[in-house]
């Protein structure tokens, strides 16, 4: 317990943002389950409460954005990284530590408002967060939302907006100075030049979310105007803020897994990605892309015609770089020797889904078409075939993938494979409606729908969609459990795939590698036309290895933070005084600390 | 799939009286050239889907690792393979993107010289229209003149909310502090449905509207009734007695009545009776559904600022003949 605790291992951390992260997805995927129920039927559906209602789409949001997709990154980039650029550890062990216990802390923060009702004299389930997961202004204000459902919400991305930030800069620092002799960048695993892009894409977004809640709080606060026309401020100023990090966000959630599927379509195929260097400049493009497209979320509030074309514009360039990804992922397979196991299945899916949420994409980038879309259950779809279609079908991809790599064991690839097609077809029927319900007239995050649109047939069939994809995941959380209970028998490469982490045992050794290999292609394991496969490492390090040992100074400092939170919540200075001093003295104690206990 | 989907629209475009708010029964200049810009991008995304899927799916199907097969070729790359299909869809876009752009500035919401002008003010959770030239003021409910250019102007009292009304164009948000612009002329009389699209608060869902597109003589008649004083009840009829009821009720805080009340918070009502719907377009205007609202709001629509009446059953029969008088 306390090793797990105190741990600064990159592979325990990972574990730890694994187990984490997923028990957020289930709580995020009981919140969909729940509106999609209350949806089965038009007028007032199962009964759910309009308040109650708000409150699950905006936590469904925040989770599956700030709790699930983005913590199940992490948990590849933490265990996955320093094994693919041959290092022992990342640059900064502790403050990985501290990442993720501000991650959890924040996590439960901002859940815990699902309870803590009766703290403030009201029902449970009155104040959890209420106003979307994107905020606007001004109905986020003390006037129109008076409670502390808004609090808890920008107090909890407040907190894990410092759990991604840290983690940024540490894994910056890790890919470009950590990389083993002969690593050059045009040699790093797709995976990690993805979560390089990332990691710069999270240093320079959040900063802008951190702004747009700072304000935000003042405003609630301490009676500031800065989004309050009646007191002089601008509404529309917070959905730019906001865009501007939630843009850059999509690629933040969307990069890794395309990382993910470069790395699995090439090991399944026998044959190295195709145009390695174009997938990976692509993904560059994307980025800066990326950074110059956030007012298409806002077409519909009247920027006038200039602005909405320049934004039109820049948007439908997005499509050429992704095309080219997938392009090369196809070239990949082409001419290959593809093996089906279940995570060759979910990339193959990954491309095949991501195809249509891109293309949906593309009739809202043209402005006026999208003026009959935004806001409606068509948008609905369309998040959901890049964020699941995409991100999740490529997340399941590494996690049949690494998981043998993580953990010694090997999914069941039978139990594996009814995931796979549940889930897929699980999918389509959930968002494939939601297309239609939406061009009929249905607007998002309502509650209620009048069964005279004729939209309750397409509901139905969501539900259903959504029900399979939520029996899908329970098979798949079996099938994680039950390999608990399986001997650690797992060969170090069981795919016969080509990067560093496999040259290494499964699961790793606590110092990775017994030796830094030196690397002189960029595919290590594999015979390629000029160079035979690497030698492989012995199986003793040849030296004693110092490798750190545990710290509490990472937790304590992270306990600071829900601290303030609490205190600024209850409006109570000395709480939050209390929690400061927290963290000042965690990171004091931290910075002189001996780091070899 | 898409197949599917193409097979499906033309059924809906079809049959489209099944649905009040479908996008694809345009009704007005602005929306027409919304769906046909929708119809362009639509049938270009089928083309790079079958595309893309059946490459896809040949290489899956074809390259299955068979027993004893050799070691595939390790290809890298192909420069010119690389250049085409960077090309090939910017070119597609180039045909996406013109037409975009051309669409962008003919809907950028100006209005042809001497159209009607309305105001549209979003309140939580219901829209409060005015007609400057006309000098009246409407509620939930849009009356207009068929084929006629109309100029809206949209702001908000509160928060952001979304005028949308799927067949006459596409949605523009009301935001407080400003003013936005939408224009369109209707083509064909009738009764169109629209909601808030933009998430307002508790009872965003049950932001609706209606709007009626109507003849020149109908919609005259209409806007002289708005201008007409409200009805004065019979003496001795149970709505004069109705009336006694509002006057001393707490209604009169709220609402205004020409004449009678000048509340500020609610719809006008001076013209309640003559309207299809009440509560933002959410129940038809009935005897029942009056009592229901009149008795508990919040409890038809959360968060509804009108707090439950308690009157009784007497009380509340003549109100509601009164609120139905008032033509």
């Amino acid at each position: 317990m306390k090793r797990w605790l105190t741990t600064t291992d990159h592979k325990r951390i990972g574990l730890l943002y694994f187990w984490t992260a997923f028990g957020f997805f289930l709580i995020g995927g009981l919140e969909a389950l729940i509106i999609r129920a209350q949806l089965v039927r038009p007028d007032g559906g199962l009964g759910v409460s309009a308040e109650t209602f708000n409150q699950l789409f905006t936590m469904h949001g925040t989770t599956m954005v700030f709790l699930a997709l983005m913590p199940l990154s992490a948990a590849f980039f933490n265990f996955i990284i320093p094994l693919q650029i041959g290092a022992r550890d990342v640059a900064f062990p502790r403050l990985n530590a501290f990442s993720y216990w501000v991650f959890l802390l924040g996590g439960l923060f901002l859940n815990a408002s699902f309870i803590a009702g009766p703290l403030f004299g009201a029902d449970r389930l009155s104040v959890a967060p209420d106003a979307g997961w994107f905020g606007y202004a001004n109905l986020t204000s003390r006037q129109f939302s008076p409670g502390p459902n808004v609090d808890f919400w920008l107090l909890g991305l407040q907190i894990l907006g410092i759990a991604s930030l840290a983690a940024g800069f540490n894994f910056v620092v890790t890919i470009l100075n950590m990389r083993a002799p002969g690593m050059r960048m045009l040699r790093l695993p797709v995976f990690t030049w993805m979560t390089l892009v990332t990691q710069f894409l999270v240093i320079t977004a959040f900063p802008v979310i951190t702004v747009a809640l700072v304000l935000l709080m003042f405003d609630r606060f301490f009676g500031t105007h800065f989004f309050l026309p009646s007191g002089g401020g601008d509404p529309i100023l917070w959905q730019h803020l906001f865009w501007m990090f939630g843009h850059p966000e999509v690629y933040i959630l969307i990069l890794p897994a395309m990382g993910i599927v470069s790395e699995v379509l090439p090991t399944f195929s026998k044959k190295p990605l195709f145009g390695y260097t174009v997938v990976v400049y692509s993904g560059v493009v994307i980025a800066f892309l990326g950074w110059s497209v956030w007012s298409h979320h806002m077409f519909s509030t009247g920027l006038g015609p200039i602005a909405d074309s320049v934004f039109a514009g820049t948007t439908m360039l997005i499509a050429i770089p992704t095309g080219v990804k997938i392009f090369n992922w196809i070239a990949t397979l082409w001419g290959g020797q593809i093996r089906f196991t279940t995570s060759l299945l979910f990339a193959v899916g990954f491309i095949a889904m991501f195809i249509i949420g891109g293309l949906s994409g593309v009739t809202h980038a043209s402005a006026p078409s999208d003026l009959q879309q935004t806001d409606t259950y068509y948008v609905v779809a369309h998040i959901h075939y890049v964020l699941f279609g995409g991100t999740i079908l490529g997340l399941f991809a590494g996690i049949y993938y690494w998981w043998p790599k993580m953990t010694g064991r090997l999914l069941s690839e039978s139990l594996g494979k009814v995931h796979f097609w549940l889930t897929l077809i699980g999918m389509n029927l959930a968002f494939f409606p939601m297309h239609f319900s939406g061009l009929l007239g249905m607007p998002r995050r309502i509650y209620t729908y009048s069964a005279d649109l004729g939209v309750a047939r397409f509901n139905q069939l969501s539900t259903v969609g959504a029900f399979l994809i939520g029996i899908a995941t329970l098979i798949f959380f079996w099938n994680l459990l039950r390999t608990r209970w399986r001997p650690a028998n797992a060969p170090a490469n069981p795919w016969d795939g080509a990067t560093l982490e496999w040259a290494i045992p499964s699961p790793p050794p606590v110092y990775n590698f017994t030796v830094i290999p030196t690397v002189t292609s960029r595919l290590p394991l594999w015979q390629t036309e000029r160079h035979p496969p690497m030698t492989p490492l012995p199986d003793r390090p040849p030296a004693p290895i110092h490798v750190p040992g545990g710290s509490w100074w990472p937790m304590i400092t992270a306990f600071g933070l829900p601290i303030i939170a609490i205190g600024a919540l209850a409006h109570l200075i000395p709480i939050v005084l209390a929690g400061a001093g927290v963290v000042i003295v965690g990171i004091y104690r931290w910075a002189y600390e001996p780091f070899e206990m | 799939m898409r197949l599917v989907l193409a097979l499906l629209l033309l059924f809906l475009t079809a049959c489209s009286g099944q649905f009040p708010q479908s996008v694809f029964a345009p009704r007005s200049d602005f929306s027409t050239e919304l769906a046909g810009l929708f119809t362009n991008i639509f049938w270009w995304a089928v083309a790079v889907f079958v595309f893309v899927e059946m490459l896809l799916l040949i290489a899956i199907a074809r390259f299955r690792a068979r027993p004893g097969a050799a070691h595939p070729k390790p290809v890298h790359g192909h420069t010119a393979l690389e250049i085409g299909w960077t090309l090939a869809p910017a070119l597609i876009l180039v045909f996406i993107a013109v037409p975009t752009m051309r669409a962008i500035f003919a809907t950028s919401g100006h209005a042809p010289e001497g159209a009607l002008r309305v105001e549209v003010i979003g309140h939580q959770w219901w829209w409060e229209y005015r007609y400057p030239t006309l000098n009246i003021s409407a509620y939930n409910e849009l009356h207009l003149p068929v084929r006629t250019a109309i100029q809206v102007d949209m702001t908000s009292a509160d928060v952001i909310h979304s005028f949308w009304v799927p067949r006459l164009g596409g949605k523009r948000d009301l935001i407080q502090g400003r003013t936005n612009r939408i224009a369109f002329r209707a083509d064909s009389t009738g009764e169109y449905w629209g909601q808030c699209a933009e998430f307002c608060g508790a009872s965003h869902a049950n932001m609706r509207l209606r709007v009626f597109v109507e003849s020149d003589s109908a919609f005259q008649r209409w806007v002289d009734q708005q201008r007409a004083a409200p009805a004065t009840p019979a003496k001795g009829s149970p709505a004069e007695a109705g009336e006694r009821v509002f006057r001393r009720s707490a209604c009169i805080g709220c609402h205004t009545i020409a004449g009678v009340a000048q509340g500020k918070v609610g719809p006008d009502l001076s013209h309640v009776g003559g309207r299809a719907t009440i509560a933002g377009a959410l129940f038809p205007n009935t005897t029942e559904t009056l009592h229901r609202w009149i008795l508990n709001a919040p409890s038809l629509k959360p968060g509804a600022s009108m707090p439950p009446q308690n009157v009784s059953p007497q009380d509340l029969d003549a109100l509601v003949a009164y609120l139905q008088s008032l033509k």
